[in-house]
């Protein structure tokens, strides 16, 4: 059975979305803003999802656990632009029930 | 000036299949790339990942990917021009292109595929203020010729090995070498970081972290970088070089210049029929192009790579008819003279 979850995206315009994600299918918060269009194509999920890039880099603003960060993830955002306390690559955070309410920002286009 | 049947802009996956696929036609190709071997993002980004779905491969290391698809070409020879990157195209009156590189290398072609990928790599840029300005007048992003920062005091910029391991080497050329970075922990190899941290101990590496470049002084040449350290007052640090080195990031670069119709920051094209762009001649294939349902597998790619060689020989030979022939019936041709073909069956008399 399928469960969906209500999350919060503001894009780089300031926008604020109510978007539901699936977390049946695999998906990452970057592909969750790719599916709803939220960014332009060719600005997020360069490297295809492998944290090697940081164009899906966002700030966390709600309190839902996330998955730990791994090492490649941590390097990336110390290499990355606009980084704060509260970065995460969307690549890396898989959409789980746990993630209900999540809200977070786009990070600017590097 | 190099010419040939198919200049091909992108030497990845997509691209070197399209030399395969060329020759099993007699066409010749030649490719360009900015990067300075071929294999694209597979061997730039990601040769120790896996990927697990090319067909026949359950699982296959993108670097031995490349590898494999090189050794598939070279049967048909082509040429490479490598570290330079596709400037200029012009047409010509008989309906073929030179393309010019940044470097003023030309190439002659009777068809131009592009097969660039997600663009070139292009030195990802810190937002900083007037940085362009500063460009090949003190602010350097990637270095060439180490012996031009003999004796001069040198700001680098970044957290990775690349930072790292120019630091180390410039800390015996220079006259004076900082290292700035966000964070104090550095994720480069093991033995880079030891080592920074042996030559800071001795005073040959000046390090500021956590801390960022914030601002270029100088009139027209870099005399100095503003740095922000947490918890102080900015400051300057006086440098003859500030280099940054915050890795690459893939631009569609002058491409985007051509002419071509553009949507998303790809190239589009009818994949009704051949992957030909708005501009007759000029056809893009792989992650590159856009059209509805497209998928930006390598997979894909090497699909729209066998179609557009097909159309593109039957715009070189417009009178000849070609039949598409099965490499197991017809064998494979090499241009150095080799032929590898299936053993023949036995065939004997029935008295």
């Amino acid at each position: 059975m399928s469960v969906d979850i209500n999350i919060k995206i503001t894009d780089r315009n300031g926008v604020m979305h109510e978007v539901v994600a699936p977390t049946d299918m695999a998906m990452n918060l970057m592909e969750v803003v790719r599916s709803y269009e939220l960014a332009e194509e060719g600005t997020i999920g360069i490297c295809g999802g492998m944290a090697m890039c940081a164009s899906c880099q966002c700030y966390v603003n709600s309190d839902n656990e996330l998955p730990e960060m791994s090492d490649d993830e941590d390097a990336m955002l110390a290499e990355a632009f606009n980084v704060e306390d509260n970065s995460r690559l969307g690549c890396q955070i898989q959409m789980t029930p746990a993630m209900e309410g999540l809200e977070v920002t786009l990070a600017p286009e590097m | 000036m190099i010419t040939t049947d198919i200049l091909i802009i992108g030497a990845g996956p997509t691209g070197l299949f399209t030399v395969f696929e060329a020759g099993l036609l007699k066409l010749k190709c030649h490719l360009i790339d900015a990067l300075p071997q071929p294999g694209g993002q597979c061997s730039e980004i990601y040769p120790k990942k896996p990927i697990y779905d090319i067909p026949a491969y359950p699982e296959i290391l993108a670097g031995d990917l490349t590898h494999k698809l090189i050794e598939q070409t070279k049967q048909f020879e082509p040429g490479f021009t490598l570290g330079e990157r596709a400037e200029t195209i012009d047409k010509q009156d008989d309906g073929t292109f030179i393309v010019t590189t940044n470097k003023g290398t030309k190439h002659h072609a009777k068809i131009v595929a592009i097969a660039g990928g997600l663009g070139s790599f292009e030195p990802r840029k810190p937002k900083i203020d007037n940085l362009e300005k500063y460009e090949d007048n003190g602010v350097e992003y990637i270095i060439k010729e180490p012996e031009f920062y003999r004796d001069k005091k040198v700001v680098i910029s970044g957290g990775g090995d690349s930072a790292l391991d120019w630091a180390v080497f410039l800390s015996d050329v220079a006259s004076e070498v900082t290292l700035i970075h966000r964070r104090n922990e550095f994720r480069g190899a093991l033995d880079s970081v030891e080592k920074v941290q042996e030559l800071k101990n001795l005073g040959k590496i000046r390090m500021i972290t956590p801390a960022e470049v914030k601002g270029i002084i100088g009139t027209d040449k870099v005399t100095g970088v503003a740095v922000e350290k947490k918890g102080e007052d900015a400051f300057i640090v006086d440098t003859d070089h500030f280099i940054p080195l915050f890795g690459l990031s893939p631009k569609l670069g002058p491409i985007g210049n051509w002419g071509l119709e553009i949507e998303k920051n790809a190239i589009k094209v009818n994949n009704a029929l051949d992957y030909q762009t708005n501009i007759p001649g000029i056809y893009a294939i792989g992650d590159v192009n856009t059209y509805p349902g497209k998928l930006k597998l390598i997979l894909c790619g090497f699909h729209e790579a066998t179609l557009m060689c097909q159309s593109a020989y039957q715009r070189i030979f417009p009178d000849k008819k070609y039949v598409m022939k099965y490499t197991t019936v017809g064998g494979v041709e090499g241009f150095d003279g080799t032929k590898k073909e299936a053993p023949k069956a036995v065939v004997k008399a029935i008295n």
